[in-house]
């Protein structure tokens, strides 16, 4: 059976999702692109120049990867809101990461916000994917107004300081019905790897991939990674312990009185 | 409270002695994620002169993980040059002999219209100190026309009331440029010998005043060369840190602007050399890892390459400080605010970004 990742009544093979920011030569998108083998690319609508020849950054976007607009420098639901619709409007599609952030200095995203633009835009057609701080009860509120994922951060964006949030990711991933995708702050490919491991059903990478000496090789081991710790979810990993397990201290009695009789 | 008060605390500060008899182990202070005051002054101070280099890796380290290897592209456009201020450093002041200019509508869009060519799509407006040849319903006007032409529109002006930058916002500015020139207060009231800029501390709370209004991106600065640079850098840190702490949803950002020559020439008392200015950048890039930085074409070509990794996020490109100076005939357009080093054109800015390895970035926001 294929593995395929269903979000919003589409199907992926791939679970690399990769974000368009930060890359020293727009030209280099389109090779990481096809390195990581992406089929759901995210682009910041503020940086689109749909009519610059050479400034458009869709015309670097392979004709197979489904573009989803993201709201960067929405500042609250109202301004998400209108940049979704901007989007859609220039030809951008329905797909749209929703990210508000009020915080210029962290970057950590206003669930509250969130929440109120997820709303608006799920009954306006558009399949939505939230960026949000990972907690249980505002992702059962995202999956209850219509998410079509929920995209908890890892670390703060652009930090590459790796999958610190773990717990409270583990918990989504036990209890929320819609895809949990981890979205930001993963540095490396081991964490993408440690987060595919534990049940996430995918990750979106940007800044470990754009500042790297050479993006293209780590949007390939990025690639990599997932596939590894994916299919290390899907065979079930052998349970592990903090000490070494040979014999039964507490329970060795039992066999003793086995053999007496 | 304003900002006026954390610059009283601390107006005695003299960072060519604080650190004499304590210097401050480097390694210690760059491991550290938080800067304190006492840590960005250090940065500043005579002694860490020593330690460019590790500043410069840090700092580096930390410009790529927030900005990654781009560079926002702008250039100012200058609407008119009447001005009711005597500064003494600037070529605009009130009783410089010069030609003076005021852009018509149809100027402005003909203005527009060839700066929109080269690719650029953020602007910068200025317009000299005059609210009877510049009022702001002029500004309203042009900004009118130049929403036509460009996805994001900043103004570098005279200090507005929270009120009139509503209103500008509300035609389609998005951006307030705002220098404090000089935070000593003695020397700012010498140097600004008359005019509205007088007004110290309507000059200070002006950025504050824009960010209230809901100004998107806030660029605050001083004149180097006025005073001592360690000072100005260490309150220019200050400031912008308090408008961050404050204004959250604000994207905040400095210019580190050194004193250019113009028609009658003024002599900075406290000239600073590159190394001072490098020096300058990375202590607050180290401080503040989220400001951006502007270095204007008041540098010339190599610095401005130089200084790159050490924290800029935004430069200009295809510059003239005269009103009209990209479409009017030589007899028509006015003097010069200051003398340019970097002539580049956009083209040319543009390639030399890419063959360093950066993207320049022309369009970053768009009206919504």
């Amino acid at each position: 059976m294929k593995d395929v990742l269903n979000i919003g009544g589409r199907e992926f093979l791939n679970r690399l999702l990769v974000g368009t920011g930060k890359f020293p030569d727009k030209r280099l998108v389109k090779d990481v692109l096809e390195a990581a083998q992406t089929e759901l690319v995210t682009v910041a609508l503020r940086r689109v120049d749909i009519d610059s020849e050479q400034e458009n950054i869709l015309d670097y976007i392979p004709k197979d990867c489904l573009i989803m607009s993201n709201t960067s420098g929405a500042r609250n639901a109202d301004e998400a809101v209108r940049i979704a619709r901007l989007a859609k409007a220039c030809g951008c599609g329905n797909w749209i990461k929703i990210e508000v952030i009020s915080d210029n200095k962290y970057l950590l995203p206003d669930n509250v916000e969130t929440l109120k633009a997820t709303e608006i835009l799920t009954k306006e057609g558009f399949i939505v994917l939230p960026y949000m701080n990972p907690d249980l009860t505002i992702a059962r509120q995202l999956v209850e107004a219509g998410a079509a994922a929920v995209m908890p951060l890892g670390a703060p964006i652009g930090s590459n300081r790796g999958f610190k949030t773990e717990e409270i990711v583990k918990i989504m991933v036990k209890e929320i019905s819609v895809p949990v995708i981890v979205d930001a702050g993963l540095g490396v490919p081991s964490d993408a790897a440690k987060c595919m491991e534990m049940g996430c059903d995918a990750v979106l990478v940007n800044t470990a991939i754009a500042t790297a000496n050479d993006p293209v090789k780590m949007a390939k081991a990025f690639d990599l990674a997932v596939k590894a710790g994916r299919m290390a979810y899907i065979s079930g990993a052998g349970a592990s312990f903090e000490q070494a397990n040979a014999s039964s201290p507490l329970t060795g009695f039992l066999r003793e009185e086995m053999q007496v009789k | 409270m304003s900002f006026y008060s954390i610059y009283k605390k601390y107006k005695n500060i003299d960072l060519n002695k604080l650190f004499e008899s304590r210097p401050k182990d480097i390694k210690k202070v760059l491991m550290q994620d938080n800067m304190s005051f006492d840590d960005f002054s250090f940065l500043l101070s005579v002694e860490a002169e020593e330690y460019l280099e590790d500043m410069a890796q840090k700092a580096h380290r930390i410009t790529l993980q927030n900005f990654g290897k781009t560079i926002q592209l702008y250039t100012p456009i200058y609407l008119s040059s009447y001005c009711d201020n005597k500064c003494v450093y600037c070529g605009f002041k009130k009783d410089n002999l010069i030609k003076r200019r005021k852009l018509s509508l149809e100027e402005v869009e003909k203005e527009a219209s060839f700066i929109a060519a080269t690719g650029l799509a953020h602007i910068l407006v200025l317009v000299g100190d005059s609210r009877e040849h510049s009022p702001v319903s002029y500004i309203k006007e042009c900004v009118k026309v130049l929403g036509k032409y460009f996805a994001s529109i900043s103004i570098e002006i005279y200090a507005l009331t929270e009120n009139e930058y509503r209103q500008l916002i509300d035609a389609g500015v998005d951006g307030l440029t705002i220098y404090q020139e000089v935070y000593d207060e003695q020397i700012y009231d010498e140097l600004h010998f008359s005019g509205p800029k007088k007004d110290y501390i309507f000059r200070l709370d002006a950025p504050e005043r824009g960010a209230k209004a809901g100004m998107r991106t806030i660029n605050i600065g001083v004149l180097l060369g006025l005073n001592d640079f360690r000072t100005e850098a260490f309150f220019l840190g200050l400031h912008a840190k308090y408008l961050q702490d404050k204004y959250t949803d604000t994207e905040i950002s400095i210019s580190v602007p050194r004193i250019r020559s113009y028609a009658g020439s003024f002599e900075a008392k406290h000239s600073l050399s590159d190394k001072n200015l490098v020096q300058m950048i990375m202590a607050i890039r180290l401080f503040l890892p989220r400001v951006g930085v502007t270095v204007s074409t008041r540098e010339n070509e190599r610095l401005r390459e130089n200084l790159l990794p050490f924290g800029v996020t935004k430069i200009s490109a295809g510059t003239t400080t005269a009103v009209g100076g990209h479409t009017l005939d030589d007899k028509e357009k006015s003097s010069l605010q200051f003398d340019l080093l970097d002539k580049r054109s956009v083209a040319d800015i543009t390639e030399m970004l890419r063959r360093k390895g950066y993207q320049p970035v022309f369009k970053d926001w768009m009206k919504v």
